[in-house]
């Protein structure tokens, strides 16, 4: 399964975690899956409602509440949430122990690292049937 | 009685791809572990290794989270609607 994005939706990924940074940043994809790919239509970009302050450098989250009305709304217009991003400030665009535990398998997991307020890498990254661990997922990239 | 589940899309390839399945059901409990039963590949997903339902895992009824309501207990009349809605939660180590 590749993961099919336009070069704009990656702008604005990258773009959304240098202006969150120091804290983490993030989003939904969202898109559809056809065949062997899931193709990005669109970045949802949603604000980081950890809910300790002094954390949100290091962790991000949706909350249910959120998660069940964009999925609804998706949905409504013939949507999938197909994956989701996020930053992580001055560390690998690897994902983190932490991910691993809160990911479900299907589901692309976009991670841009920021070093210094810069955005670097973005890659995306998949977990494995048996949770045990994620492999990295190809990028395409689709300028239509 | 007869309940639907919505499944979140990662998970539908576990039930066949269906946005919902029906079971039969008079608790939330009741309801996920009939869902399970159906489909035992979900389990791995929806509990840790302890049988609780993972965190990041939320069950609904209709707009309501079951966790404001009587939990895995809450009660459930004929056509209840459940939805299974992962937060997203990610970080780096350190």
């Amino acid at each position: 399964m590749i993961l099919v994005v336009g070069g704009e939706q990656l702008d604005i990924i990258r773009q959304h975690a240098q202006s969150t940074y120091p804290e983490e940043g993030g989003g939904l994809l969202l898109g559809r899956f056809e065949d062997s790919r899931a193709v990005v239509s669109e970045i949802r970009v949603l604000p980081n409602t950890w809910d300790v302050d002094a954390e949100r450098r290091r962790r991000y989250l949706i909350p249910g509440d959120v998660m069940l009305r964009e999925q609804r709304a998706a949905d409504a217009r013939d949507l999938d949430v197909v994956g989701y991003f996020h930053s992580h400030p001055d560390h690998p665009a690897a994902p983190s122990e932490f991910d691993r535990e809160h990911a479900l398998p299907n589901w692309s997991y976009v991670v841009v690292s920021v070093q210094q307020g810069r955005a670097g890498d973005v890659l995306a990254w998949r977990l494995r049937e048996d949770r045990s661990a994620f492999e990295a997922q190809p990028i395409a990239i689709d300028d239509k | 009685m007869s309940v639907n589940i919505v499944i979140p899309t990662p998970l539908r390839q576990y039930v066949g791809g269906q946005k919902k399945v029906a079971v039969s059901a008079a608790t939330v409990d009741q309801a996920l572990g009939a869902l399970t039963t159906t489909h035992p590949d979900l389990k791995r997903h929806l509990y840790s290794e302890d049988g609780r339902l993972r965190s990041f895992v939320n069950v609904y009824l209709g707009d309501e989270d079951v966790r404001h309501l009587q939990h895995g207990q809450t009660p459930l009349t004929d056509g209840a609607m459940l939805s299974i809605v992962p937060s997203v939660a990610g970080g780096a180590d350190g």
